[in-house]
């Protein structure tokens, strides 16, 4: 039961919190421009990453804002939480004040 | 050294100091013509099928820890070929076939038990889907059969049909040839096999970048230093996207902790498989006397071989919910592993963008029964440089065409 | 006489309560306070067990949870719990139990006789042999070793016992109540912090209930007492006894099971549950768990009476029991003298003292010796005798590696070993910590660990009692610390008159006069299991010299125990062998639980009804009181159909359709999915997750709308109505609702923020009620005959605000039977008014509930599909022949750029049909697979399958909707639909049966 910070809420537990996945693939503006090759890279390539890893959580049982997260893929560790738009470095995540 | 009762009284007479090593420990070679990454079932069958069925016995299997210490020395031994899609049916029910023979090919006992597998249906939808995979499976020439709730209990007496279960069991399909086998014995067996025949297990060694020169793979760089080869193959479940990016492509798939327990061992109680998808779980009973209890998998990407415990508990409703009188047991161990999951919930066997290059992964939670089946296809396919037939769908450009093979939509998508 | 191996006084025990027990059917006395394993060696009884593989008789060999042997079958009947410890039931009156895994009687076991060929059976056998046939090994061998197979019996049927669940936060969670978790809670609870400790025994105090020691020139339970006293008085501090933290999971999330009622033998209740789990988060986390005394490894080192000895110890002065009347002591270490001067201080005689060590030094040294206990050092045991108990041992001059010289034998009924001690670093490496030998206390002891924990005491290696004072108080002071909380109590340090030992010398193996392997005398390394050294060499030799495949190949470490005495014995063995450093071959990993947890407990309450939410909509009752046939529908129960006295499904259904067809039919659509969408992009957001248009739909009109994955697979369908310019009201399907809201807010969210859209779930807020069939309108004039309900007025694919008898409507002229439909929406506290209401208006019309399976009836005439039923996530709109609901003019929409794929272009795609059988009696079963050419060998190809197959009672045959390989080229074609052994003759048709025109929809 992971502990996880809502960047809106708070640490609230995983259970109230689906993941989504790898973070920041977003959706080609102009998707019949892209080769089925490009395509098939958004549809279902991932870099599934041993170690940090930048993945999208959705606060479903709670505020229901989907926001990012860094969190190791091997300890379960969380860097941080941030909010859709942002992208802030490991270090910047690792210095931010958690939402207590 | 052949293995029979006889070897055994044989060796009693001195003292079992005489039996030989099941697989050497040798030193690495210089070059060999395959080199396979992951010394577990999968990597084991691919090199003892390179050597038995294509005579390619200049092998190294590369295994960074000990031989079948990921998912082969992990899993809940399920054993079964009922899939839906015929592609798979018949990749599974090869696979069922050879570990039908697998113990006399080997010489090795890997205690096979074929005590039929029933996939449980607890909605309408359930049911048809059931029927459908049935009726599937029979045509493609896999055992199967329906059972209504009543011959559910008649099969398995302590399973709970109730009307009063939150979600009541209406039916199950019964693969009477599907059951469970001894996972450490399969990855043992198949090792002394491959060693018997020339190949070289190389514990110990991890792979730490794939060569490639002009588009060409040409050998491994590893924790025991440089190992040339003509071909490489990966096959390295939980790991295959670490090993794509050193090699330069990408995969469609995700890393996921997956769980599974078992009781104190008990005497015998439940003589079958059951499996439930719909309130995710699955429970055998081993040789040993232990209840084999499969669970979910965790919702987030791991390599840590670990996952949460209400995964667990969950699956524990569940189980106590089918099985009341499993509620004053207790659960002994617990522990996890890490597959790869593609979106289609099918495995990939495949030529790699580089030449040389081979990759078998993907087999998410189903792995291990199609131990024999996969290394079966995957030499060919390296010995060929070309899929066999069986594996020719489960190629990696099926992303791009979107000729998936989703076993997610059939009840019989996981375990 | 009763309890003759009592001591006349001390312990813990409570000697004014006696206590009856049986014991494989014979009935003992015991005290409270005692445990079942205290109390039989009370009573001389120590053969209670029998071994797995060769059935030899054992005994009672520690005093908790590390207990190897001593497992038992509590009560009887459906309370029967198999596998206990002996060690760690506490008597209650009445208690019954039995030995497990032995036949006929513990006395005498058949299979014994394993015994006699265990040269056969070395470690690992069964891969070498049973194997030449394989319906041999099916029908014989592997059933044999089934039976053979398994400790104790599951009971018979469901568990009469009530379970809970606790989940609590805490600053400082301690685990372990000995000497360090006493003093770091108290110092951390001084702080004010909210603190939790817990301990798997019924009393705290750890291990000092064991010994007689001094803490501050007063008894140390009387530190106890005060510890634990002062404790109870702080308002943050919880204290769980017989409670076991089992689990360390990520984050300091700690899992413990606590057994409320097992001690009283008492049936329990909801509000007074037999177990509880605690989940527990914790700021800050102490481990104090102590250690684990290892045996020795020595030739037959497990007959009944043969004891480590912390346990021979505890039992003398914690229990008041002697286990033994002549004991000898076989150590490395002279820590152990103590429990040797214990057992002699209580009235035993100490027959010797057994030191591999050459010449040993110390205080309790020098007291062995001055008690007149012959001192033998530079010995070690070679053989023991006795059959079901031990009867004496053999020494022999001991050089460190090879025994020489003459043989001694002593006479003994009570052997006690101690091999040195183990902490117990379960949790620690539960919570990913790393661990390190440390060759001069010949142990593991945790190093780094990556959670927010500290181990303290003997969990750290530190044994001295001294030592754990001064560290728990440490340790608890800064987690207060750690977890926000300033400066406590001034504890001063601890004084306690321990004398000073040595560490153990190791001695992993002692060898005999003979080969490990050689002889018929057996080195047990894992008690439960049978594993020996012999196993360990043997596995070593066939290259199993990894310890995983060591412990594996042997079962080493596999048993009800795991391997809490043996691990490090079998691993030094290991290490010993593959001649490598202990480090360099690496010990195992510890995984959860710590010890066994019932599953009973694990489940808790969330059963039956509260496995999974049950949702229910306003008009349940009233189903429930028609006695309707209920289905589950994603979490919702639906009324399938409504029998009427006699009728069976099919009779219902009938009647039901017909209804619906020629009169009027009612049915509770309460549990579609429904999405409040606004805001001023709202119809731009539906364009591009619909596949058709929605910019233009005039407000006031419905349109039914697709949805698409992006990889082009039909996901979702329903209605959607403009409420206003900027105002949706949408509906899903029944089991989508929750996964169509949570993409819709994702790609609002994440992939088109700049769009004004905001979603509401509105699912609870509506119930909605189906008028269907020609009569609907006369029921709706009845129920306002105001209104004008003419298909003039209120068109087809329209909705209108309506006044009914109690509230406000909403009501939408769609159909999904084909007949004249309103769909009545009211806020859902009116859904059981508005029921009766319509019900009322209806039943001169005769109106007729109608449930799920006429529904699907209705609509698969028509040729509606069901997503889900009919498309399993690998169907495009185009292969459900609806590419009139794809736009073209888009530029883009979720799933557009996924039909131009290979694969989704291709010709021979699965597409939707119809289907009729040749016998109209015949109704398919669905998932009937099509085929073209029944007699042709298998595999037989397959074309596709039959999703939906009703009786159409309305049509006068069956109808069956299917998907199949180029289906719209083969109208006309005739194929087999095979099922389940039998075979029917279809007829490819276009998938719509009833009223192809749609003429009937308006009225």
């Amino acid at each position: 039961m992971l502990k996880i910070t809502c960047p809106w809420c708070g640490p609230r537990i995983e259970i109230e919190f689906k993941c989504g996945g790898e973070a920041h693939i977003a959706r080609p503006e102009n998707p019949d421009a892209l080769s089925d090759e490009e395509w098939a890279d958004f549809l279902f390539m991932r870099a599934n990453t041993k170690g940090w890893h930048r993945e999208r959580w959705n606060h479903v049982h709670g505020c229901r804002q989907w926001f990012n997260a860094m969190r190791s893929t091997v300890t379960h560790e969380f860097a941080g939480t941030y909010k859709i738009g942002e992208k802030p470095s490991l270090e910047e995540l690792k210095n931010w004040e958690p939402i207590e | 050294m052949r293995y029979s009762a006889f070897a055994l009284a044989r060796n009693a007479l001195s003292y079992h100091e005489n039996w030989p090593e099941q697989w050497r420990s040798p030193e690495p070679k210089r070059e060999y013509d395959v080199v396979i990454i992951g010394g577990g079932g999968h990597g084991l069958a691919t090199a003892y099928y390179l050597a038995k069925e294509h005579g390619i016995t200049n092998v190294a299997v590369l295994e960074k820890g000990w031989l079948g210490g990921g998912n082969t020395g992990r899993n809940t031994t399920i054993i079964r070929s009922n899939y839906l899609w015929d592609e798979s049916a018949h990749l599974y029910e090869h696979s069922l076939k050879l570990f039908e023979g697998l113990s006399q090919d080997l010489n090795y006992n890997i205690m096979l038990s074929q005590r039929g597998v029933m996939n449980l249906a607890h909605t309408l939808q359930d049911v048809r889907d059931s029927v459908r995979r049935v009726n599937a499976n029979n045509l493609n020439g896999i055992d199967a059969e329906w059972l209504n709730a009543e011959e559910v209990k008649e099969f398995c007496p302590i399973i709970n049909i109730s009307k009063d279960l939150r979600y009541p069991i209406m039916g199950a399909t019964l693969q009477r040839r599907a059951g469970v086998g001894r996972h450490d014995a399969v990855a043992w067996g198949l090792a002394r096999g491959a060693d018997r025949q020339g190949v070289d297990i190389l514990q110990n060694c991890e792979v730490t970048s794939i060569l490639n020169e002009n588009g060409r793979v040409s050998g491994v760089e590893t924790s025991r230093g440089t190992i040339r080869a003509k071909k490489v193959a990966i096959c390295v479940a939980g790991h295959s996207s670490v090993m794509a990016e050193m090699a330069g492509f990408r995969l469609p798939v995700e890393s996921h902790a997956l769980q599974a327990l078992v009781s104190e061992p008990i005497k015998p109680v439940h003589d079958t498989v059951v499996m439930s998808n719909a309130v995710h779980v699955y429970v055998s009973q081993s040789d040993k006397g232990e209840l084999v209890i499969g669970a979910g998998v965790d919702g987030y990407s791991s390599y840590g071989q670990r996952g949460s415990f209400h995964i667990i508990e969950h699956q524990i409703n569940a189980l106590v919910e089918m099985f009341p009188i499993f509620s004053r047991l207790k659960m002994m161990r617990t522990w996890g592993g890490i597959v790869d999951t593609c979106p289609d919930a099918s495995p990939i066997v495949s030529l790699t963008p580089i030449d040389g290059l081979y990759i078998n992964c993907g087999w998410g939670t189903g792995g291990f029964k199609a131990t024999p089946g996969s290394g079966w296809v995957y030499a060919w396919t390296i010995a060929k440089n070309e899929p066999h037939s069986l594996n020719a769908p489960f190629r990696l450009d099926r992303f791009t065409s979107g000729a998936l093979i989703d076993e997610h939509g059939a009840a019989a998508v996981a375990h | 006489m009763t309890q003759p191996f009592r001591i006349k006084t001390g312990g813990r025990i409570h000697r004014d309560r006696p206590i009856g027990f049986s014991f494989n059917g014979k009935d003992y006395q015991g005290y409270e306070g005692d445990t079942l394993a205290s109390a039989l060696l009370a009573n001389g009884v120590h053969l209670v067990a029998r071994s797995f593989k060769y059935h030899r008789p054992r005994g009672i060999m520690t005093a908790g949870a590390e207990e190897p042997n001593a497992m038992v079958q509590l009560d009887t009947g459906n309370r029967t719990e198999p596998n206990l410890k002996a060690t760690q039931v506490e008597l209650f009156d009445g208690l019954t139990a039995t030995s497990v895994n032995c036949w006929p009687s513990i006395n005498f076991d058949v299979q014994a006789v394993n015994g006699m060929f265990h040269k056969l059976f070395p470690a690992g056998f069964y891969y070498k042999t049973m194997m030449s046939s394989p319906n041999l090994w099916h029908k014989f061998y592997e059933p044999m070793i089934r039976k053979a197979a398994g400790w104790g019996k599951a009971p018979p049927g469901p568990d009469p016992d009530f379970y809970d669940q606790m989940h609590v936060y805490c600053d400082v969670l301690v685990v372990g109540a000995g000497p360090a978790g006493l003093a770091a809670a108290r110092a951390a609870a001084s702080s004010g912090a909210r603190v939790i400790i817990a301990d798997e025994q019924s009393e705290f105090g750890g291990c000092l209930l064991s010994l007689k020691r001094q803490i501050n020139g007063k008894k140390a339970l009387t530190w106890v007492n005060e510890q634990v006293a002062a404790l109870k008085a702080e308002p943050e501090v919880t204290t769980l006894h017989r409670t076991t933290i089992f689990g360390y999971y990520d984050q300091n999330y700690l899992v413990a099971i606590e057994r409320r009622r097992d001690h009283l033998g008492l049936p329990s209740t909801p509000a007074k549950p037999k177990q509880r789990i605690w989940h527990i988060r914790a700021e800050q986390v102490v481990l104090a768990t102590g250690s684990h005394e290892r045996p020795l490894v020595f030739a037959d080192n497990d007959r009944p009476g043969t004891m480590l000895a912390e346990a021979v110890k505890s039992y003398v002065n914690r229990f008041g029991v002697l286990s033994g009347s002549r004991a000898v002591l076989f150590t490395n270490n002279d820590r152990a003298y103590e429990a040797a001067l214990d057992f002699h201080n209580a009235g035993g005689k100490v027959e010797a003292v057994v030191d591999i060590r050459p010449a040993p030094t110390g205080k309790l040294v020098d007291l062995i010796k001055e008690c007149g206990i012959p001192l033998q050092t530079g010995q070690a045991i070679v053989a023991t005798h006795g059959k079901k108990r031990v009867t004496g041992v053999d020494i022999m001059p001991f050089d460190g590696t090879n025994v020489t010289g003459a043989r001694t034998s002593i006479p003994c009924d009570l052997l006690m070993t101690s091999g040195g001690w183990s902490p117990v670093v379960h949790l620690h490496s539960q919570a990913q910590g790393k661990l390190r030998y440390v060759d001069e206390k010949a142990c593991f002891i945790p190093d780094h660990c990556p959670q927010d924990a500290v181990s303290v005491g003997g969990a750290n290696g530190d044994f001295s009692i001294a030592k754990c004072l001064t560290t728990g108080i440490e340790a608890g002071m800064q987690a207060a610390n750690l977890a926000g909380f300033g400066a406590g109590l001034d504890m001063s340090e601890a004084d306690t008159d321990e004398a000073t030992v040595d560490y153990p010398t190791p001695c992993w193996l002692v060898p005999g006069e003979k080969e490990i392997g050689h002889g018929s005398a057996k080195h047990f390394v894992d008690f439960q299991n049978d594993s020996t050294a012999a196993d360990i060499k043997l596995a070593s030799r066939e290259g199993f010299r990894s310890v995983e495949h060591m412990k594996r190949y042997t079962l080493t470490g596999f048993g009800t125990d795991q391997g809490k005495t043996g691990n490090i014995n079998g691993l030094a063995i290991l290490a010993q062998t593959n001649k490598k450093t202990i480090p360099e071959t690496g010990t195992t990993t510890f995984r959860p639980p710590y010890t066994s947890v019932t599953f009973g407990a694990l489940a808790g309450r969330e059963l039956g009804d509260f496995s999974d939410p049950v949702r229910r909509t306003p008009m349940h009752d009233w189903h429930c009181e028609q006695e309707a046939v209920f289905e589950d529908v994603g979490q919702w129960k639906r009324p399938r159909y409504f029998p009427k006295a006699g009728e069976d499904m099919l009779q219902a259904v009938n009647r039901e359709c017909l209804a619906v067809r020629n009169g009027v039919g009612v049915l509770d659509a309460t549990t579609l999915g429904k999405i409040d969408v606004r805001g001023k992009d709202a119809a731009e957001f539906l364009n591009r997750v619909y596949t058709n248009a929605w910019i233009n739909l005039p407000v006031g009109s419905c349109r039914y709308g697709l949805m698409c994955g992006e990889d082009g697979m039909v996901y979702d369908d329903g209605v959607t109505a403009r409420l206003g310019e900027h105002h949706f009201h949408m509906t899903t399907t029944t089991g989508g609702a929750a996964t169509v809201y949570e993409r819709l807010e994702d790609y609002l969210q994440t992939e088109w923020p700049d769009l004004d859209v905001w979603l509401t779930s509105v699912t609870e807020q509506w119930a909605t009620i189906s008028v269907a069939g020609p009569k609907a309108r006369l029921v709706m004039e009845k129920l306002n005959p105001h209104h004008d309900w003419s298909n003039d007025a209120f068109p087809f694919m329209t909705f209108q605000d309506v006044a009914l008898a109690s509230c406000q409507a909403r009501i939408f002229r769609i159909s999904f039977t084909g007949e004249l439909s309103f769909e009545i929406n009211v806020p859902s506290r009116y859904g059981r008014a508005v029921w009766d209401a319509v019900m009322a208006a209806g039943e001169a019309y005769g109106i007729t509930p109608y449930g799920t399976e006429t529904m699907h009836v209705l609509r698969a005439e028509k040729g509606f599909i069901i997503v889900g039923q009919d498309t399993d996530a690998t169907q495009t709109p185009l292969d459900l022949g609806m590419d009139w609901i794809v736009s073209k003019k888009k530029k883009d929409f979720v799933g557009k750029r996924s039909f131009s794929r290979l694969d989704t272009t291709k010709k021979d795609r699965k597409q939707l049909v119809g289907l009729l059988t040749e016998n109209p009696h015949d109704v398919l079963d669905e998932g009937a697979q099509i085929i073209a050419d029944e007699t042709a060998p298998k595999p037989i190809s397959m074309l596709g399958h039959v999703t939906s197959s009703y009786w159409s009672e309305a049509l006068g045959h069956s109808i069956a909707l299917a998907v199949v390989k180029g289906g719209p080229q083969r109208i006309g074609e005739n194929l087999t639909a095979w099922s389940l052994g039998k075979s029917h003759k279809v007829k490819v048709v276009a998938p719509i049966f009833y009223d192809k025109e749609s003429a009937r929809r308006d009225g």
